[in-house]
């Protein structure tokens, strides 16, 4: 995989997007099981409902890593440098997620030319359930 | 309230092996498809020494802690009234598959907000190898929802 070359880019650029399938409750069994995070909320109905809620909900940290996928189908991981996300809303099964980011910055630091992107993840209706940004190195 | 003494407060190191298994397993789950991540060739292909550490997988190791509720437990916070607010990594290096990654935990911060309605912990945890090179710091806020 070659680096995006620093100059080319602009700030405002989109970088590829990555669509999702419908949140399935196999894919958030799956996660569980390798994330190793086995809070029931997100994969006991039965229990989601006595802890007063409709249904399970996904994980963050599998949004969180989905948006990740962003970064890494667009430079090798080894140029990540910074990567943060704010959780902002729970994010259900059957939605349908759509990961982003965007140039927000260019400069230098660490004898490095870097770009700062501002990334997200919506629904359908393009509601912001994870917001962050990440740091790239580029060549 | 959380105790407020518990801001600089360390929890025990402890360390963790990279396992193959689990990294294949993660990658599927995620709906992973670049080989690197699942492919030993592809992996070495790409100038790593074996499958990468995907960038949020930091994350779960730290919860293969021997006591995964060590800190909910020492500052008496109730898991079902936990959100977890934001979650940030800087990386140094890269971990591979077979790294024994040392994970050094820190209470960096506690505070509130609307009236104690909420209290936030800041927790940072430094991620080095068994080199003793640094591989990255983690900074996880959880949320604790009162009321």
């Amino acid at each position: 995989m070659t680096l995006p070359s620093f100059d080319a880019l602009n700030v405002g650029d989109a970088i590829p997007l990555l669509a999702l399938p419908p949140v399935s409750r196999l894919t958030l069994a799956l996660y569980c099981g390798a994330s190793g995070d086995h809070n029931p909320i997100h994969v006991d109905t039965d229990f989601a409902h006595s802890a007063g809620m409709p249904d399970v909900i996904a994980h963050g940290m599998l949004s969180m890593a989905w948006l990740a996928r962003v970064l890494t189908d667009w430079v090798p991981q080894t140029a990540i440098r910074e990567y943060s996300v704010r959780f902002a809303a729970m994010t259900q099964v059957g939605e349908r997620i759509t990961c982003s980011g965007q140039v927000t910055e260019k400069f230098e630091a660490g004898g490095e030319r870097r770009v700062r992107l501002a990334l997200s993840t919506v629904n359908a209706e393009g509601q912001i359930k994870l917001a962050g940004d990440a740091v790239v190195a580029l060549a | 309230m959380i105790d407020r003494q518990f801001i600089g407060h360390t929890m025990p190191a402890f360390e963790v092996l990279v396992e193959k298994g689990r990294l294949r397993f993660f990658a599927k789950a995620t709906g992973q498809t670049d080989p690197v991540y699942t492919d030993d060739a592809a992996a070495l292909a790409a100038g790593y020494s074996g499958l990468p550490v995907p960038p949020t997988f930091l994350f779960c190791l730290e919860m293969e802690s021997p006591d995964p509720a060590a800190i909910r437990n020492l500052l008496g916070m109730d898991y079902r009234k936990l959100l977890h607010g934001e979650q940030g990594f800087s990386y140094h290096r890269t971990a591979c598959v077979g790294d024994v990654l040392r994970f050094e935990q820190r209470i960096e911060d506690i505070y509130d907000k609307k009236g104690g309605a909420l209290e936030f912990v800041v927790r940072q945890t430094r991620v080095s190898n068994q080199r003793g090179e640094a591989v990255a710091d983690l900074r996880t806020v959880t949320v604790l929802r009162h009321g």
